[in-house]
This record gives structure tokens, sequence and C-alpha cells, in this order.
């Protein structure tokens, strides 16, 4: 009786395990099967260089390249605001706070995890918007900055709290050692525990990135969504995600236009695998 | 094992969605344009008061999604602001669906700007040179010398598609012209309202009924020769405002029971009366 419990557990149990297998195949399938139908009538070198986004004009121009580096603009942006913020936060919590400041501070960054994109592009669209605009005399304030400025606010959970693992699990010899050796806790932080969590550093780096260029909402309601290549960060910005979110309602399934929208699917999906695997990389590294 | 797993969860999916399904049948779906949604809104809330037993849901998304769910089966009448398209038809006639045309009500365009911009009026020609980014600075059309900040709805707007075909294209079907690349697309006729409201270079397009005194409308006229209009309900109906367009309901062939029901309400009287009060123009006089 026993073992036969013992055995359903474990096959229910292995289901769940490959069923997130199961479903990332299928979806990665399906989006394949529908954007690679695309290339059937558009050339991909065109499709990816192509600097001319009109989709749902007679014959459609479907040149995605303002929309990658739209993204990638945006994200590079949220990186280099939120990387230092977020790392100097993770080693305030994790090696300066004192118990109670470090409790207080962790509930806070659990609460701008929990707060919904679409508030913050709100938010951002009331207040962020016009300061940018008035900040640096544009004509507009709906621009990448903006919404960079709003995506680190996005990233900055992810990468305090995986950062901050990372530093915890550094072995205490390290710092015991540094610091009987005579480093003050400045040298010993910079010196010995920065370092040693590098790895585990940069996979929350990775995943905070991560988080930001798969972000839909709050980018279109505050990047402007002009499909330009951009030339600076003050400039309007229309992102992949964006260009999915707002034009799946008019594409007419199974039209270019749909298979299309499912092609920049593919794009972002590389996008994001490839971020997600060099995460993983480094926090492999970690554990040999 | 893990098909069989599949094949009752899709099972038991599918039984409580025909369980639904047939739970609602004093209730209507109406899906579609963003112009449309107070309009429709307004409809319904009235219509419910006179019918207290049936239940009308609407939801906007832009008249392309009211088509496209018309088409898959997910609502009963489709609202837009544009003819349905030969490529719709075309899909929905081999889904079995015949969209039905139903004019219900006019829209005028209204155009534009900041109060503080001291441009008023503009010929559709000047509107068109805007709008693709032939004219970028305000000093050509009369105005500061500042850069134009130019705001279209999203592709998947009936307004945005009107707008081309009839400002920038001036109703030519064979002209390539598009919105200029720098152009912003907003998602709704409201953000659009916000941005012209706090922006003294930009200029938008909406539905006349988002006119409000935070927004400067454009006097338009057709050309050089003809006289400047505003864009006020009298104007759309006797033709004069060279902007309007019709907004239609599409049903699944020519309405029956409970959906024709409420067409004939939207057309009676009562309903145009309604249109009026929603910054329409009601096409029943």
């Amino acid at each position: 009786m026993r073992k036969i419990k013992e055995f359903i557990i474990e096959k229910l149990i292995l289901i769940c395990g490959l069923a997130s297998i199961f479903f990332v195949i299928l979806i990665f399938l399906f989006l394949l099967k529908e954007g690679l139908a695309l290339f059937k009538t558009i050339n991909p070198a065109k499709f990816l260089f192509g600097k001319n986004w009109y989709p749902i004009s007679e014959p459609g121009q479907f040149g995605i390249l303002p929309l990658i580096l739209g993204s990638l603009l945006v994200t590079f942006g949220a990186a280099i605001i939120s990387i230092p913020i977020g790392v100097g936060c993770a080693v305030y919590i994790a090696e300066v706070a004192p118990l109670k400041v470090k409790e207080i501070l962790k509930v806070g960054i659990e609460l701008l995890a929990a707060i919904p994109s679409v508030v913050l592009g709100f938010i951002g669209m009331v207040t962020l918007v016009p300061w940018v605009k008035n900040i640096f005399h544009l004509p507009t304030g709906l621009t990448a900055l903006s919404g960079s400025i709003m995506l680190a606010f996005m990233a900055m959970p992810t990468i305090v709290s995986i950062a901050e693992d990372a530093l915890y699990s550094v072995p205490k010899t390290y710092k015991e050692g540094a610091l009987a050796l005579g480093a003050t806790h400045w040298q010993t932080i910079y010196r010995v525990m920065l370092p040693a969590a590098s790895s585990g550093i940069l996979a929350a780096v990775m995943l905070g990135i991560g988080r930001v260029i798969g972000e839909t909402m709050a980018v279109m309601m505050i990047t402007g969504n002009a499909a330009l290549i951009p030339h600076s960060i003050l400039q309007p910005v229309r992102t992949l995600t964006a260009t999915i979110a707002a034009e799946m309602g008019e594409a007419v399934v199974g039209s270019e236009h749909y298979f299309a929208l499912f092609a920049v699917g593919i794009v972002l999906f590389v996008l994001s695998f490839m971020i997600n695997v060099t995460a993983d990389l480094f926090l492999h590294k970690d554990k040999r | 094992m893990l098909k069989k797993v599949f094949l009752i969860l899709t099972i038991l999916l599918m039984c409580f969605n025909s369980a639904f399904a047939t739970a609602q049948k004093n209730s209507l779906q109406i899906k579609g344009s963003d112009t449309m949604v107070n309009l429709g809104q307004a409809w319904a809330e009235k219509y419910m008061e006179n019918n207290p037993t049936e239940f009308i849901a609407v939801t906007g998304g832009g008249s392309g999604t009211g088509f496209s769910s018309l088409i898959s089966g997910t609502c009963d009448i489709a609202m837009s602001s544009r003819n349905i398209k030969d490529k719709e038809i075309a899909l929905a006639k081999g889904k079995g669906i015949n969209p039905f045309e139903i004019k219900v009500a006019l829209d005028g365009l209204a155009v534009v700007v900041n109060p503080k911009n001291p441009v008023s009026k503009l010929t559709v020609d000047q509107l068109a040179q805007i709008f693709t980014g032939k004219i970028n600075n305000w000093k050509e059309v009369g105005g500061l010398d500042a850069k134009i900040v130019i705001l279209s709805r999203e592709v998947n707007s009936g307004t945005h598609v009107y707008f081309k075909e009839h400002v920038l294209r001036k109703g030519d079907p064979n002209s390539q012209e598009e919105f200029a690349p720098s152009a912003l697309l907003l998602s709704s006729s409201q953000a659009i309202a916000d941005e012209v409201a706090n922006n003294p270079v930009a200029i938008g397009y909406y539905g006349m009924g988002y006119i409000s005194p935070k927004q400067k409308p454009i006097s338009v006229a057709k050309d050089e020769n003809t006289e400047y209009e505003a864009s006020t309900i009298e104007n759309v109906v006797n033709g004069k405002y060279p902007i309007s367009r019709p907004l239609l309901l599409y049903t699944n062939g020519q309405p029956q029971g409970l959906i024709k029901k409420f067409v004939d309400f939207c057309l009676s009287p009562e309903g145009q009366d309604i249109v009026l009060k929603t910054d329409f123009v009601p096409i029943n006089k």
C-alpha cells in the first residue's frame, strides 16, 4: 500500500516537472509555426534590418530594426540605472544595515515588486513624463528615458533580492579572515565579499534585465511608441513588446501582420532566452 | 500518461465552457471601437433600465478587435468606426459568419492643439503634410518657431485608419502616404487628450466627444478656397466639416431576436437622443 502511494506521488511530481518543459516546447513550436510563416512572403533580412514598420498598409512594411533598437535602448537605460542602485542596496542590506533597518528595507523591496506594472506606468505617465519634458526641454516627455527610469524600478527588486542572497551565501570565514587580517569593513566588502559573490550578482543583473526586456504595459504607456530608429535616449521609441500588445487586436488571423507579430515574438523569445541562459551560466559557475 | 491527463483537462474545460455559454441566453456581448465605447455603454445602460432581465456587456479594444471577436464568435455585435475590410469579410465568410452593417451615428473627427498654440485653422492639405512629417515646424503654418509633436492612435484604432485614408491619403486608394515615423502612437483617445492638454507643441486627433476646454479644436477647410469650418455638430450634419465618418454596428447576418431588439433601440428616437448626448451626431432626425 505504502509503495503504491509512494509510486503515485512520485509520478505526479514527475508530471508536474515535465509539464513546464512540455508547455515551453508547445509554446515555442506554436511561435515558430506562426512566426516562420511570415518568411514565405517577407525576406528575413528585410524583416530584421528593415527600417520601416507600417504593418497595416498595402503592401505592409515589416522592418523591426527600430523596434529591436527601441527595446535594447530602454533596457540598456534601465540597466544603467538599476544595477548600481540595486547592487548597492543589496550590499547595504546584506553587510551594513542593522537588523531592524534590514527588515524594513526587505519589506520595502518586496512591496516595490508587488506594484503592478500598469500602475507604475500610469504613475510614470502623470508624474515622470512631464518632469522629463521640463528638465530636458524636450518637445515631449514620452521618451526612452522615461521608460528606462520606470523599468529600473521594476528590475530593482529582482536584482536586490538575488544579489543579497548571493552575498549572504559567501562563507562567513571569508569575511572573518579578511577582518582578522586588518581590512576595514569597506575593504572587506569591496575586495572580498563582492568578488566572492560576483557570479551570483551577475546572475541577479541578468535576471533583472530579463524582466525589463519582457515588460510591456509600462513601456507602452510612457515611451511614445514611435517606430523610429532612436538617436538618443531622449527620443520616443517603440519596443517589441509594446508592438505586439498594441497591434494584436487589429491583426487579422492568418494575415501577414499576424505572422509578423509572432515573428516579433520569436525575436523577443530569443533575446530573453539568451539573457536567461547567461544568468544560468553565472549561477552554475557559482555552485562549482 | 501525460496525454491522458491533458485529454481529461481539455474535456473538463470544454464542459465548463458550454455550461457558461448556455447559461447566458439573455445577454449580449458588444465589442469594438474605442470611439464608440461611451456611446455603447450609454445605450446599454438605458436599454437595461428598460429591460431589467436582459444584460448587455460593452467592451472597447478598437474596431479591429471588434471584427476579430465577431469572426471568432466571442461577441454578438461589433462596433466599428470604419467599414469592414475585404480581407475581414473573406475571413468571416470562411468561418460561416456574414457581417451585416448598420449605420447608427456620425462622428466628426476633431484635430486638436494646446490652447496656448496660436494656430487655430488649417486646410486638409496642411494637415496631411503635418501628419506625414513634411511640415515639421509650427512656423510653416503660421505658428511659433517650434517642432511639431504628432500624436496618433495605435494601428488597432478605426480612428487611425480613417484619418490615414481620408486625411493623409485624401481618400485616394492608390496613395502610399503614411504617418511620419516620428508620430507618437498612443493607446487611447484620452491619452491623446491628456498629452495635448499638457504639451503646447503637440497636435492630435480624436472623435469630437473627447473635446474639452483643455484642448483647442482646429477649424478645417477642404482646400484654400473654401471656408474654415469648426468641428461642431451642425457642421457635421450639414456636411460642411470635412473630416467626419459613420459609426457602425456589425452583426452576423440580419439582426434577430435580442440583437434586433437592441439595434432597433439604438436607431429609435430615444437611442438617437443618447447619440446626441454623448457628443456624436444622430443619423435619424
